[in-house]
């Protein structure tokens, strides 16, 4: 009854997740488990990047402070506490508010100016938490980082798969059905038009500031599933580099589809993985930045609206194709 | 006559350039007004100053007995004033019904029941309803973006230039529909279109260099050969 009441496309997303929850029983390589688990989590930092990038046409230089922001808090709870699952919760909880907090701050001061504002400061309050991650080694034992125990159910590297795998389903059907409500359809109105949707009643701050604390929620929390996977955190969480990766990720797979950033997330973690594993063959492939840049200006030229974004079109243009002929016939 | 909306002695600036230089108007209840004169005279920045989107430098814009100047653009519109932008401002990626849904501040009885209103009146919008807004011609975007402010219960409609780009045929259609609201609401247009403000307009105010310089009943205008030359350049 259930399943007869949900749309083709969200049977096919749910089919996917099945799939993907029975391959670690097939699949035994830890390695291969491991770098699925990272897609999950990548996957659903990229939506969150989306939400701004795609939905609301925000752009942040400095989402990674959010994912940071996760990984951090919860490590140094799990650190400084026992690692039982009520600590691990209360963790959660004060990354997420924590990661909450500095999203509003940052909104607030931000978004009533134009975007590029909001860029510049992400990228300023990025630089800030990373430099303080380095500096403050009484708590984060700076560059070097340190490692900390996670309750007991959680060391298996398949419960964090799964665990990873229904987080991100819960959350990529959390934010499509937050995308297709009247908020969502605001938030579209404001990419593509600002001024317009002032001029027809609504406090655009509002709505901006609202999706940037989802949004950083989001990734604070796709950096707390990061920290549980490798049980260690360093100040690498806070690197631009995290940024421009989430950003890849977003733009190849499509913004503005929620389901791109996911498939965007896989291909760049396989391209990473892929990579490195040629640093042998030529030294090129240890500058795998040069290749993603490479990338990046090709997908852009060739398909502006991501991989998904691009397909839906073709769908959309091949299936206006389709009623001349059907009238004909 | 009660006037809903009342302009005095306006004045607005658009970065460091003096656009409106004296603007006085009154906007009857139930009637259409159209604001004419030549290109750049001032009357998009006009419509645009009383949305709220232009600071008033000096002047008062009262609107239902409230003063409404450099107040927040969101605050004037939930005010009850609906506004058709000259470029429409159409959303693009929404669909034709989510452009609407959008605009609609209530899903109530009544909003629905205007809605139905305005999509009979163009049926073209609910042949289209489930298509991008982007992928619209000239001609429905126009219709859509007129709907989307007529969509709620609004006093007020500021409309920019309707006829704009549009074939003369579509022309004939935006001015029925114009003529058909004018029996339900009140209607500040900006027209450059003179038959067409003509067949609309109850009354008119002229606005030249950023001042309003003439104003009548639309009747006498059509009888005045050389004052709509001197300012319209209309023989």
């Amino acid at each position: 009854m259930i399943l007869k009441s949900m749309s083709k496309s969200n049977l096919i997303y749910l089919g996917v997740a099945v799939i993907l929850l029975i391959l670690p029983f097939i699949l035994t390589g830890r390695s291969v488990q491991f770098m699925i688990t990272q897609i999950f989590i990548f996957a659903i930092f990229a939506m969150s990047y989306d939400l701004l990038l795609g939905y609301t046409g925000i752009i942040s230089f400095g989402h990674a402070m959010f994912f940071g922001i996760g990984a951090y808090t919860t490590a140094i709870f799990m650190d400084r506490y026992d690692a039982s699952f009520g600590a691990l919760l209360v963790a959660i909880l004060v990354a997420v508010l924590f990661a909450a907090i500095v999203s509003f701050i940052v909104g607030v001061l931000t978004l009533r100016l134009k975007s590029h504002f909001y860029a510049m400061l992400t990228l300023a309050f990025a630089g800030l938490f990373l430099v303080a991650a380095e500096k403050w080694r009484s708590l984060t034992q700076g560059n070097d980082g340190f490692t900390f125990k996670v309750p007991e159910f959680l060391r298996d590297s398949t419960t964090i798969y799964i665990v990873s795998l229904v987080c991100l389903v819960l959350i990529f059907f959390g934010l499509r059905r937050m995308t297709q409500s009247p908020f969502g359809r605001v938030l579209v109105a404001i990419r593509e038009n600002e001024e317009r949707t002032i001029s027809l009643g609504f406090k655009v701050l509002h709505y901006k500031v609202l999706v940037s604390v989802v949004s950083g929620i989001v990734a604070s929390f796709a950096g707390v599933l990061y920290m549980l996977s490798l049980r260690f955190v360093n100040t690498s969480v806070f690197a631009t580099d995290v940024t421009i990766d989430v950003l890849l990720m977003t733009i190849i797979g499509g913004v503005g589809t929620l389901v791109g950033p996911i498939l965007g997330a896989a291909l760049i973690e396989l391209a990473h993985h892929w990579i490195s594993g040629l640093a042998n063959v030529h030294w090129i492939f240890e500058r795998w930045i040069i290749l993603y840049g490479t990338v990046y200006i090709l997908v852009v030229i060739f398909f502006p609206l991501g991989l998904v974004g691009t397909i839906r079109s073709k769908l959309s243009n091949g299936s206006k194709q389709k009623i001349p002929s059907k009238k004909a016939g | 006559m009660s006037s809903l909306l009342k302009l005095s002695q306006v004045e607005a600036y658009i970065q460091q350039f003096h656009i409106l230089h004296d603007i006085n108007f009154e906007v009857p209840k139930g009637e259409v007004t159209v604001l004419l004169g030549r290109n750049g005279a001032g009357k998009t920045t006009t419509l645009r100053t009383i949305m709220g989107l232009n600071p008033v430098s000096k002047g008062s814009i009262v609107f239902k007995d409230e003063e409404i100047s450099n107040q927040k653009p969101h605050l004037i519109a939930n005010k009850g004033i609906g506004y058709v932008p000259e470029d429409q401002g159409i959303f693009g990626d929404l669909t034709v019904g989510e452009n609407l849904r959008v605009a609609m501040k209530r899903e109530d009885q009544e909003t629905t029941e205007r809605l139905e209103w305005i999509l009979d009146l163009f049926p073209d919008l609910k042949k289209f309803w489930k298509k991008p807004g982007g992928q619209l011609s000239g001609g429905q975007k126009q219709m859509l973006a007129i709907s989307r402010a007529y969509v709620n219960e609004n006093d007020l409609l500021l409309i920019d230039e309707p006829s704009k780009g549009l074939a003369p045929i579509v022309v004939e259609k935006v001015m029925e529909t114009i003529l058909q609201m004018k029996e339900k609401t009140t209607i500040l247009l900006v027209e450059q279109n003179f038959l067409m403000a003509s067949k609309i307009g109850d009354r008119f105010y002229i606005i030249d260099d950023g001042q309003t310089v003439h104003n009548g009943l639309m009747g006498e205008l059509k009888q005045d050969k050389a004052l709509m030359k001197k300012y319209l350049g209309v023989s």
